[in-house]
Parts: C-alpha cells; structure tokens; sequence
C-alpha cells in the first residue's frame, strides 16, 4: 500500500518561548527544530503499516528550504520519498496550507497513482489550527477521521479508535481516507546509521504552488502573562511530609 | 442574522466546556444586538437542556445521525448556515468541536479560528485572540468572512448556566445520503482506569531525572499512599519507560490537580501548559536554577531517587 504523511517543521522551544521583537515569529536563532510530535508518530505508523502490507511511505511538507531537515530525518527512519512545496518561511494560514498540500498531492498522484492512506497531525504544535487534514480530504473527496490513536489496515478498509474517556470509539473508512492521528498512537524509533547515510542521498522532490491567503490573517504573537511564584525551598522529605500535611493530602 | 452555537453533550446534559462555548456565543450575540440559537445535532439531542441563556434551540435529526458522524454533522451545520446566515458559529474547543467545525470550514470554504480566548467584533474584519502551542502562545488573528467560524478555548470563558425557561425549540431535518455517513462511529470499546490521570486531586510526575523504567516503582509507591495517579513527561514516554498515557503536556494529558509533584522534570513550555492548572506545585530537582523549580511554589533541591523512598518512609511512618 502507498502512505503519505504530511509533516510540518517546528521549532523546538525550551524553557519559555522568545518572540521577535515585531513579534510575528518565534526568536529561534538559538534553537533546534523537530518535526511535529503527532506527525512523527504517524511517520511511524506509516513504515509500521509499510512492514505489514509492503508498498511505499512518502512525506510531504510546506515550508521553507530548511524543513529538508525533517523530510531527512524521515527517510533515515524508513521513508522511501519526500516532497517539499517550499515558502518563504514566514506563518502561512491553514487554508493557504490545505491549498498547497492538495494541490501537490494531486500532482503526486496525477504522477504515480492514488495513495490508499494519507496520514496527518490531529493538530500542528506551533498553530494548532485542528484543520488542515481536514481541509484536504474535503479537496480530494476521501472520508477522513481526526483525533485518532490506534490504525489497523485490511480488506481495503482501516479501522481507527479515538481515545474518549473511559475507552474508545471505533470508525472503519473505506480505502483511499485520510487519518489524523494523535502522539501515542505509536512509539517513534530512532534512525540506524546506514538509514542515516541512506537519508543523506535522498532526491527531494520539490512541487511549487503559488499561495492565497485564506481568510484568517496572524496579526502578531503575545506571550501568555506569567503569575509570579514565591517558591518555598523545603529542606529535606520530612519538611516535605509537613507540606503535604499542610496541603491536606497526607 | 443571530450566532449560532454547537451543543455538544453527554447523554443530554450539556458538557461544561460546550456551556463555557455558550458564554462565547452570548458575548457575541450580545455585541452584535442579536439572537443566540444553538443547535444540538443527532439522536440524543432531543433532551438535552439549555437555559434562558438561549434564545432558539435547534433540534437537527436524521435517520443517518444516529452516532456520531463528523462529516455528516458538519453537512447538517452547512445547511443550517445556508438558512439561518448567522454572524458566527461557535464550538467547544474539543476534539469533536474542532473537527466538526473543520468540516464545515472545508465544506463551505471559510476560515476558522481554534481555541479563540477573545474576540472583538467591532469592526466587520474581527480581531481574535487564539493560543497556540497548546496555550503557551497568544496569536492576534484578524478573521475576514461573511461567517466567522471560532471554537472557544476550554477554560477560556465561564460556563453559561443552563438554568431558566427553556427556549423555543424548532426542529431541522438536512438533507443527507450515505455519502455523509461514511466516517461515523460503528463501535465503542470501554477500558476500566480506576484513578485516572486526567481527574486525579494529585499526581506524581517523572521525567528523565528518574533515570529509567524502575525509577518508576518509588513514584508510584507515593502516589498509592496519596490516592494519586503517576504522569510522566515526554522524554520518559519516547524513551519507553512510561505508556504514552502517563504523558502530561501538549501532545499528552492536560491536568489539574490539587497538587502536583514533578520529580526529575524541567519545566519545559510543553510540559508546563499540561501541569499549570494544578493548584500547588512541588519539584523536586538536582537543579536549583530548573524552571520546574523556580516555578513550583515548593521545590526540594536533592536527587529524587534517594528523597522520594525516603518521602514514602516518612509518610509510612507518620501513618504507622
Ligand atoms: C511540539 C512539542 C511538544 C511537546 N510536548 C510535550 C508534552 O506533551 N509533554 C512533555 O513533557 N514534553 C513535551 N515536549 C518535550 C519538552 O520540550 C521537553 O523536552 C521535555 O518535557 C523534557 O522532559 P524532562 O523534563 O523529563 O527532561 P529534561 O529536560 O532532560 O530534564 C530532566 C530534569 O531532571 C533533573 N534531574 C536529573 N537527574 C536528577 C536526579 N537524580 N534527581 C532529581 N532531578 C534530576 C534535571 O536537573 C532536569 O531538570 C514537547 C516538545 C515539543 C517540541
Ligand atoms: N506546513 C505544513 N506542511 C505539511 N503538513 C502540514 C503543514 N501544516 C499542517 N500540516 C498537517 O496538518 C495537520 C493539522 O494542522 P493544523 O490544522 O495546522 O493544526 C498537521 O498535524 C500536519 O499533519
């Protein structure tokens, strides 16, 4: 079977996040960047459904020149393809980026044939926009579930659950759909050496689409109000007995 | 023109974060001079209970609704729209509330805004506040349609009361085939969690302070003496020490419990958006200078292996 995961590029901030000083990007000249937490779980899903059935893992992203660097990494852990739609790098809306996935994947498939499964992010870490994936299924006509932990793939149908609490709820979509999967619903592995070096040589295929703003335009970021803390030190587990004491909880 | 409102429920009564959605609504529709209808879609819908705090309330069945079907509940809110023009709709910014607001974007090419915290409405291009990075980002957005599509951030607004005279209750059927029913849910499996992590009154946290699967055994001793549950942060989940479950933050469980004790944990942004809803936080630390520590308004500076058996000692002892 043929998968397609759709990742997106992050920054990876630590303590608190730093904002330029018009505050329309994140100060990230001294931090690392990752790929989405979900979508690494559903590259890992995909080269687990790979391992199962056979067939072709490929990912995708709109960002700029450097999101390479995650297309890379995927291939070191098992992706056989990776397509890039590159931007300026700047914040692009979820309507404009729905518009650029599709219209790459169309292309992809005009080339090479229908992907059975496309794989995305329930939502992205850095815009949480909860739609994209969406967005596409809709452009392509396929059904699509989000939120989704657990994929199983078989007589041309997956079966998904979402987590809900105390248990789960079970949708079965016929195959080609769209899925968007949550962090949990694999363990991610980490690259081998020779995936390491095999990532290296990969031929990033690179798909241009010029892009409309949607609707919803990003005026500039604010940091969320910090409440200020007097942190009482407690001098060893005795003292911290007192305190739960204290609290009410011993 | 009215904004509309989509009810979620659980078995007829309104959850708390669709009443917190209400409050949005009503702000809206006050701002606006206009009316607040809500609309509760499929089978259950038929008993659930809205206050005075609504002023219509849309009943909207069909023989295909009998289970949750994301896109054919967002077909039923295109329709809806298509008739009724609303200046808004709002949902409750959860799983079910984003998604089937995202296929109502999608059906009707309009931009929507999640988990907004704000918005001004004074001029015809809205102005919203919205977080990101599972809240420890505010983005200022503007929001340019004929009708604007936002889900209100849990805990972001008050929930509405849903006390008082009922309102009008006006049936819609849409007009739905097969085609919407496609994604829906076809069966339900339960698991028995006992003390969950997410509603816990305390949790034990770990990260990679606790320095692999074992270190584990101290933390869950002293979260059975407390009546607490264990977390644990991201690195522990992708080393594989702890399920996946256990992981508080943003990609993880979202908590807030009266106290929570984080041992051998940083303080990173996606951490703490997970955890700083707790009432009282205790760290527990080598590093002094740790945010988890500086943030706490308790902090232990010491190894935790060697403090939290001893804590669970002291705690036996008190107890004996
Ligand atoms: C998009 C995104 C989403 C994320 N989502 C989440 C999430 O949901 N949840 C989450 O937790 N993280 C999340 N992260 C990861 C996060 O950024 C941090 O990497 C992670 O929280 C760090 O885990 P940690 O505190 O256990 O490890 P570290 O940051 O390595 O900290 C270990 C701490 O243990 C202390 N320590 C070491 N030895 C001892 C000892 N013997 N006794 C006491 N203390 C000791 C150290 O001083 C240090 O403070 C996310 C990251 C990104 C980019
Ligand atoms: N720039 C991007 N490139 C590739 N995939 C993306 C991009 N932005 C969003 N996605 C995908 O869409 C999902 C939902 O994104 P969002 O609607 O922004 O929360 C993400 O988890 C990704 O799988």
């Amino acid at each position: 079977m043929k998968v397609l995961v759709c990742v997106k590029r992050v920054p990876a901030p630590g303590a608190r996040i730093v904002l330029t000083p018009d505050g329309r990007s994140i100060e990230s000249a001294h931090l690392s960047f990752t790929t989405s937490p979900h979508e690494e779980c559903a590259v890992e899903a995909a080269i687990q459904l790979k391992e199962a059935h056979g067939g072709s893992v490929t990912v995708l992203t709109l960002g700029p020149a450097e999101a390479e660097e995650q297309l890379r990494y995927a291939a070191s852990v098992g992706v056989d393809e990776a397509t890039l739609v590159p931007t300026d790098g700047g914040d692009i809306d979820p309507q404009a980026t729905a518009a650029g996935l599709l219209a790459a994947i169309q292309a992809m498939e005009g080339e090479d044939g229908p992907f059975d499964l496309i794989l995305f992010g329930n939502e992205s870490a850095d815009s949480g926009g909860f739609q994209v994936g969406i967005r596409v299924a809709h452009g392509l006509g396929r059904p699509v579930v989000s939120g989704i932990k657990g994929i199983d793939v078989g007589d041309d149908m997956v079966t998904a659950r979402r987590e809900i609490p105390g248990g789960f709820e079970v949708y079965r979509l016929p195959l080609p759909a769209v899925v968007a999967v949550k962090e949990g619903i694999t363990l991610p592995r980490y690259p081998t050496l020779s995936g390491r070096l095999k990532s290296k040589k990969l031929e990033i295929r690179h798909h241009e689409v010029a892009l409309a703003a949607g609707g919803m335009g990003m005026i500039r970021f604010e940091s969320p109000p910090e409440q200020e803390v007097k942190t009482e030190i407690v001098a060893d587990a005795s003292a911290m007995a007192d305190v739960l004491e204290r609290l009410g909880v011993l | 023109m009215s904004v509309l409102v989509l009810i979620d429920h659980d078995k007829g009564e309104v959850t708390e974060v669709a009443r917190q959605a209400v409050t949005l609504g009503r702000s809206l529709a006050d701002d606006l001079g206009t009316a607040l209808s809500a609309v509760v879609i499929g089978e259950g819908g038929k008993v659930v209970q809205v206050g005075s705090v609504i002023d219509l309330l849309w009943r909207a069945g069909h023989p295909l609704l009998t289970d949750y079907a994301p896109g054919g509940w967002g077909e039923t809110l295109v329709q809806l729209v298509a008739q009724e023009m609303p200046a808004a709709v709002v949902a409750p910014g959860t799983d079910r509330g984003n998604e089937v607001l995202a296929h109502l974007a999608a059906l009707a090419d309009l931009p929507m805004a999640a988990n907004v915290a704000e918005v001004d409405t004074a001029e015809d291009v809205w102005h919203v506040v919205r977080l990101r990075w599972g809240g420890s980002l505010l983005e200022h957005a503007e929001l340019s349609a004929a009708v604007r599509l936002l889900s209100a951030a849990p805990y972001a607004f008050p929930p509405a009361s849903v006390e008082g005279e009922p309102p009008t209750v006006k049936e819609f059927e849409p007009s739905l085939d097969e085609s919407h029913a496609v994604t829906r849910v076809v069966d339900r499996t339960t698991v028995d969690e006992g003390i969950t992590l997410a509603t816990a009154p305390l949790v034990v946290s770990g990260g990679r302070g606790v320095g692999g699967p074992d270190g584990f055994g101290p933390l869950e001793e002293l979260a059975g003496l407390l009546g607490g549950a264990v977390g644990c942060s991201r690195v522990v989940t992708n080393n594989g020490w702890r399920p996946h479950s256990d992981q508080v933050g943003q990609t993880g469980t979202r908590v807030a419990p009266d106290v929570y004790i984080a041992c051998g944990i940083s303080g990173a942004i996606q951490h703490w958006v997970g955890m700083m809803a707790s009432k009282n936080v205790i760290a527990i630390n080598t590093d002094p200078e740790a945010p988890m520590v500086t943030k706490a308004d308790y902090a232990l500076i010491g190894d935790v292996g060697e403090v939290v058996p001893t804590l669970v000692d002291e705690i036996r002892r008190r107890r004996s």
